[in-house]
């Protein structure tokens, strides 16, 4: 069983959570992932890590209450547990110092770009950081994102905080401004915003790393179930991945994929 | 006690019994066991078929050495605590070998009474069933040794291999803990053979059991991620590795991502160990088709295809490269699934699985085969005929051809040493390269069998102690 020490909203649906998972917290690399089933019968669920504390020997979640699952995982409060956390899964990220680099998140997928961004700041690169919601309250981490980047430049598609439009198009900007071109990008969000930006990115010709989050069962490579085609090769995401060469990723084929049990999850829960 | 004398004619008079099992019908819509148990007329008239021969092939025939005839005998005289003393001496895993080892390869294949023409060799599977529910049943809770060694011994790995290992280890007085990567202990016992075969709660009972022993159990620990075998080997006096064979084949032909295609471990783990078969929300999600079409000939595509018939596919059908006699398969779930209804096409490889216009599978293309001349493994290489490409519709595809090891642990413990397969090499000790990391299953032998896992286990087990005690 794993304690849930805080649990607080950062945006609508969207739930900071501090687990207590010491071995978890020791072992983590920025870019890991943990699989967490919330009680007896419930699925397993695929998180990343957003941060991690190996002193507490604690982990921070940051959750989207999309479905059943992790609305249920959400509503639990602190002093609560979890009964199962495995991990740290995946690879880490393999940061350089490549000079200037460009970090897009769009949603939730904020929360995933978050240890990628600090890890990259850490290594010395100038970070500067796009991030996108459907309105003001669906943007996270502006001001933890601030603490290490140049700029932090917002978009909503409602226009109600920063730029209104899309992540993509304040990216085609700074792609297209030789004084701020990056040497790599890092995004990562919805299938079809990173498959948006990989397609401005080839154009420029930016190396481009996305951090993909298709159905995952096991997480240690047992059932193939989160195979993804890179570079034509079938690839396991929880433990080739989760990030791969953004250029390289038949997105069309991910987002079929990931909508394998839409339909069910609605039967299910008669919506 | 049994009383009745045989003389030798009439002891090679009797008939070998029948199993009872679930009606056909009824059972491809079930998940509960399909062989029901004999009667205890029956265990005791069928042990009494074996003729106490002077050779005993069937000991050299498992891969264990049980002492079978020892064990017969017993039950020959209806002393069932006698027949599971001597049986779980040697075997500690009875109740699940009794249901799932190929007895026809082993033990029964061998036997004297299968021996010319009409012969039929004792049901020695169906008796080792018998006494080891028997002992499971009149059995207490086992008791932990009086006194403890003061090692400890960390095991990798909760299938048939690490509670053999866990359960010998305890027994003698070690301190054991069991690191699991899942959420459950047991392995494919628990996430790949299914519930109409191996029902879990034998599983639950044993892993019960070696709790009772005061074997420490820590699921969600994925070694190679979670901890590392150095940090292992810094912490516990040794190590036994046994983390199974890992990860799934792909077929490498086109349309193999659709959606609808699965691998038989992911099919087989969202049923059994996540429960997809029990629709409700919150649960692990699973594709229904009216046909669904397996690929492969070994108990997992067995398995598989047996498994998409009870969750409701009005055709089940298992499609293999070779022909009926290569199957790897164990012979009695190839006579349940024919009974139940599943179609087996041979003698067919894939080309293609095929889709629809939203990425859903509709159907395969598969080419027909016959069978050319021996290959490396002794079995006659299925060659394609040319032009006879056809079609077949089907909603959901699962590929069962086989697995490979899986590299997350060892690409992270590089001293390790490996045959090019990526499997742990070891001595006959079933030690590896590094000293007093031992390594057996799956992962030492490629996909193997649940007895040949608890025979390593059960060899680790010994030579750890004796490593043990030298140091
Ligand atoms: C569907 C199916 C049906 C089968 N039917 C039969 C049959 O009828 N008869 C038969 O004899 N054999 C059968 N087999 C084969 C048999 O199950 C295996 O040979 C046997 O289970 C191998 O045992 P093992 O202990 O080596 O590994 P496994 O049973 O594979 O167990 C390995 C365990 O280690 C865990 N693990 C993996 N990696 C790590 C890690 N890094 N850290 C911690 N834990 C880890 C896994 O989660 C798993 O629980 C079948 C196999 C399958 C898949
Ligand atoms: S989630 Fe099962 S192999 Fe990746």
């Amino acid at each position: 069983m794993f304690e849930v020490l805080r649990n607080e909203t950062l945006a609508p649906q969207v739930h900071r959570m501090v687990v207590r998972a010491p071995r978890v917290a020791k072992a983590r690399q920025p870019g890991q992932f943990v699989i967490v089933r919330l009680e007896e019968g419930a699925e397993r669920i695929p998180l990343t890590i957003a941060d991690a504390d190996p002193v507490a020997g604690t982990i921070t979640l940051i959750i989207q209450a999309v479905g059943l699952s992790t609305q249920r995982i959400v509503a639990v409060q602190a002093g609560g547990f979890i009964r199962d956390v495995a991990g740290p899964l995946g690879k880490a990220t393999e940061i350089h110092n490549v000079g200037k680099v460009v970090c897009v998140g769009g949603g939730v997928g904020t929360a995933v770009l978050f240890p990628l961004a600090a890890a990259a700041a850490r290594a010395g690169n100038e970070v500067t950081t796009i991030i996108g919601g459907r309105s003001a309250p669906y943007v996270i981490l502006r001001d933890e994102l601030a603490q290490f980047s140049k700029e932090v430049l917002v978009t909503t598609e409602d226009g109600s905080l920063g730029v209104k439009g899309f992540v993509t198009a304040v990216l085609e900007q700074i792609l297209n401004d030789p004084a701020r071109k990056p040497a790599e990008v890092f995004a990562v969000g919805p299938v079809g915003m990173m498959a948006a930006i990989v397609k401005l990115t080839r154009a420029a010709n930016v190396k481009t790393v996305v951090s993909l989050n298709p159905i995952m069962v096991d997480g240690t490579g047992m059932c193939g179930g989160c195979r993804v085609t890179v570079g034509g090769k079938i690839q396991f995401a929880c433990v080739d991945g989760p990030e791969f060469d953004g250029l390289a990723v038949d997105f069309k084929e991910l987002s079929d994929r990931q909508a394998t049990y839409k339909d069910h999850e609605c039967k299910l829960t008669g919506k | 006690m049994n009383k009745r004398q045989y003389t030798p004619k009439e002891r090679m008079a009797i008939q070998r019994c029948k199993m009872v099992e679930q009606d056909a019908a009824a059972r491809a819509g079930n998940f509960k066991e399909v062989n029901q148990g004999l009667a205890e007329a029956v265990a005791i008239e069928e042990a009494n078929r074996c003729i106490q021969c002077k050779n005993k092939p069937c000991i050299a025939g498992c891969p264990v050495a049980v002492r079978i005839p020892d064990f017969l005998a017993k039950v020959a005289e209806g002393d069932f605590a006698g027949a599971a003393a001597i049986l779980q001496a040697d075997n500690a895993l009875p109740a699940t070998t009794g249901r799932v080892c190929p007895q026809e390869k082993q033990c029964e294949e061998v036997c004297i009474r299968g021996k010319g023409g009409k012969g039929q060799p004792v049901a020695i599977g169906w008796l080792e069933r018998y006494v080891a529910d028997w002992g499971m049943a009149h059995a207490s809770a086992p008791v932990p040794p009086a006194t403890r060694t003061k090692y400890k011994v960390a095991i990798v790995g909760s299938g048939p291999g690490g509670l053999t290992a866990a359960g010998e280890l305890a027994r003698i007085g070690h301190n054991v803990t069991v690191f699991e990567a899942l959420h459950a202990a047991g392995g494919v016992l628990r996430y790949g053979i299914p519930e109409f075969r191996l029902p879990k709660r034998i599983v639950d009972r044993e892993v019960a059991n070696l709790e009772a022993l005061g074997v420490k159990i820590e699921c969600n620990v994925v070694v190679g991620k979670t901890i590392t075998i150095d940090q292992i080997t810094s912490e516990f006096d040794a190590c036994f590795i046994a983390n199974g064979a890992g990860v799934p084949e792909f077929l490498r032909v086109p349309g193999e991502n659709l959606k609808g295609v699965y691998s038989a471990n992911e099919y087989l783990t969202r049923i059994n160990l996540m429960c997809a078969y029990d629709p409700q929300p919150g649960r692990t999600p699973i594709l229904r088709a009216q046909t669904t079409v397996v690929f492969g000939g070994g108990n997992t595509a067995m398995d598989g295809v047996r498994t998409s018939k009870r969750m409701g596919s009005s055709r089940a059908i298992l499609a293999y490269r070779r022909s009926r006699a290569e199957m790897p398969a164990r012979a009695e779930e190839v006579k349940h699934a024919e009974e139940e209804g599943i179609e087996f096409m041979f003698l067919v490889a894939p080309l293609a699985i095929l889709g629809d216009d939203k990425g859903w599978v509709r159907g395969v293309r598969l080419q027909k085969m016959e069978l050319g001349p021996p290959d490396a493994s002794g079995r006659r290489r299925p060659v394609p005929i040319p032009g006879s490409e056809f079609e077949l519709e089907c909603q959901v595809a699962i590929v069962a051809v086989g697995t490979k090891a899986n590299p997350l642990l060892t690409a992270t413990c590089p001293q390790l040493k490996l045959n090019k397969w990526g499997n742990i090499e070891v001595d006959a000790n079933q030690m590896t390269s590094i000293p007093g990391v031992f390594a057996g299953g799956d992962i030492v032998r490629g996909g193997a069998t649940v007895i040949l896992a608890m025979g390593d286990g059960k060899r680790a087990a010994a030579a750890i102690d004796a490593y043990l005690k030298t140091k």
